[in-house]
């Protein structure tokens, strides 16, 4: 039994969450395959090749991968599948977007985003924005499924495993690639990062983020937005953690001026510790904080900062 | 051009749900309904599209029992033209929902499709990209821009990183984000306007699909409760319990 694993990444580094994906794999049991899908994205197959419990990484080097397009990756990854009985890709945006158009290709459905398998078809997912839990069983001959990486834990980097070319160029020529409007940090990726501070509507405006920072500076930690922030044109979109935004995981999340809506709750609530730091005693944030803070944060935060 | 917006009746999002006690799956009983809210952020987007003069039709579509009527009139009174229902009683797994749309798509030929990205119930995320996989089209997921232009549609997506701007042939498949518009409140001239607005019923059962369930539900259990914590006096308390209690910071 095979499993295919996509690998997450920019065409120069391995996402850190596929580590996460690949202990996913791992737990359906298989000879594991990573599939590094990209344009001079030699780099990227280097590091997939010391990434443990993984025996091949397959790599396709074409320019009709550069921006990892839905409609051609999707032909690459279907045309693979005739060898393989799980495809498996983390449900980041690259993986949601292609890995259901494999599912339709195959004429299987998929399982989105999983946090735990049971067995090689019965796997557990949330829904409801993570309210409730569900265990279901694929009934398809091939399983696609999507990882939500804060589900698994991270395998180690000392492998060494075969790099094997593939010399597939599929483009449909139905799509291109325009312009990307990236945004530069030198701050952690919010998906990997050990601690997390998110700001909410409470931060009042963008400029207040700098509050933020400083303590983020600190900590190592990757800064957050609530939709309520996002929306309000405070902080850019991919700062957004939440049911339909960046689901996160850290040791450490702190969440300053956010109400708490079930839909934010969703993306960190299995947070190994919580602090929420917000003036209004009742708001629900306080419900799932380890530790709560009842103050303004324009005062907690600068001293928060020089305590730490 | 003709504008096809499929959209979802599900649990309003406002609404906490909670587990059956026998956790076969969710209570929706006596629950509110209401039309998904990225569903509604597509119809939005459709009749922006109209009053902009570049989409001329738009038909909404829903796939469930009689009760989805509801929202069909609701995508109705913000601005759809017609409306299909496709009346089943099965919970449809998302490729069966995308094959059956596919069969619509055929039927109507629409040039654009605009789809919420998932819905708030399932949270798949799932069935525009099947449809633009079976109707060979491509697909601009989680948009939060979307500009027609000649025969191509720009569709700038929300990603991991920021932003992405693709270029799509038409007819293209566009599933919508949070961020691509906010949805209008139907007047009430337009909400009874929308009562004589055509809808078709039509049986799922007609369209020759194999609709059997690709997924076993097992169970359904309530997440894991936190531990409740403990409110702090001071930034000082706070800082000393990270460090010697949690000891998440050095």
């Amino acid at each position: 039994m095979s499993i295919l694993v996509y690998a997450e990444h920019d065409n120069n580094t391995l996402k850190a969450e596929t580590l996460k994906t690949v202990t996913a794999a791992q737990a359906i049991g298989g000879d594991i395959h990573l599939l590094v899908a990209g344009s001079n994205c030699q780099n990227v197959a280097n590091e997939a090749a010391k990434v443990n419990g993984v025996s091949k990484v397959l790599v396709a080097d074409n320019a009709a991968y550069e921006h990892q397009l839905a409609e051609n990756v999707s032909l690459l990854v279907t045309e693979l599948a005739a060898d393989y009985e799980h495809i498996i890709a983390t449900a980041l945006t690259t993986g949601k977007n292609f890995m259901p158009r494999v599912a339709a290709l195959l004429d299987v459905t998929q399982i989105s985003d999983i946090i735990g398998v049971e067995s090689a078809d019965t796997f557990v997912r949330p829904i409801y924005a993570g309210n409730a839990i569900a265990t279901v069983q694929s009934l398809d001959s091939k399983k696609v499924i999507t990882v939500r990486a804060t589900g698994f834990d991270a395998v180690a980097t000392d492998g060494n495993a075969e790099i094997v070319a593939l010399d597939n160029a599929t483009d449909a020529g139905i799509s291109s690639h325009v312009s990307d409007e990236l945004t530069v940090s030198e701050r952690p990726d919010l998906g990997a990062a050990g601690v997390v501070i998110s700001g909410g509507r409470g931060m009042q405006n963008g400029e207040n983020f700098k509050l933020l920072e400083g303590i983020a500076d600190k900590l190592g930690a990757a800064i957050g937005a609530s939709r309520a922030a996002v929306d309000a044109g405070f902080v850019p979109n991919d700062m957004q953690v939440g049911q339909t935004g960046k689901i996160v995981a850290p040791d450490l999340y702190i969440a300053v001026g956010i109400s708490g809506a079930i839909q934010h709750l969703a993306g960190m609530k299995d947070s190994k510790v919580i602090v929420a730091i917000n003036k209004d005693p009742e708001a629900p944030i306080f419900q799932v904080a380890d530790y709560g803070l009842v103050a303004d944060l324009f005062d907690a935060l600068p001293e928060l900062e020089s305590k730490l | 051009m003709k504008v096809l917006v499929p959209i979802k009746r599900v649990i309003d999002y406002n609404v906490k749900v909670r587990v059956k006690p026998d956790n076969t799956n969710v209570d929706l009983a006596n629950v509110k309904m209401a039309i998904n809210p990225f569903c509604e952020i597509a119809v939005e987007e459709a009749v922006r599209l109209k009053e902009a003069g570049t989409a001329t039709e738009i038909i909404a579509v829903s796939i469930g029992d009689k009760s989805c009527q509801e929202q069909l009139r609701t995508a109705l009174a913000l601005g759809a033209d017609r409306a299909i229902q496709i009346d089943t009683d099965q919970n449809l797994d998302s490729l069966n929902v995308a094959k059956l749309l596919q069969k619509v798509v055929e039927e109507e030929q629409p040039q654009l499709v605009l789809l919420g990205k998932q819905s708030i119930d399932s949270d798949n995320n799932q069935t525009g990209q099947m449809l633009a996989a079976l109707t060979g089209l491509a697909q601009g997921t989680f948009a939060s821009e979307v500009k027609v232009e000649g025969d191509k549609v720009n569709v700038t997506r929300e990603v991991d990183g920021g932003l992405q701007t693709i270029a799509l042939n038409l007819p293209a498949i566009v599933t919508t984000d949070l961020r691509l518009n906010e949805p209008r409140y139907a007047s009430l001239p337009n909400i009874m306007k929308a009562k004589r607005k055509p809808l078709d019923v039509k049986s799922a059962a007609d369209f020759g699909i194999d609709l059997s369930a690709r997924v076993n539900l097992l169970k359904v259990t309530p997440p894991a409760e936190r531990q409740a914590g403990i409110v702090v006096e001071s930034v000082d308390q706070l800082v000393e319990k990270l460090k010697n209690e949690a000891k998440v910071i050095s």
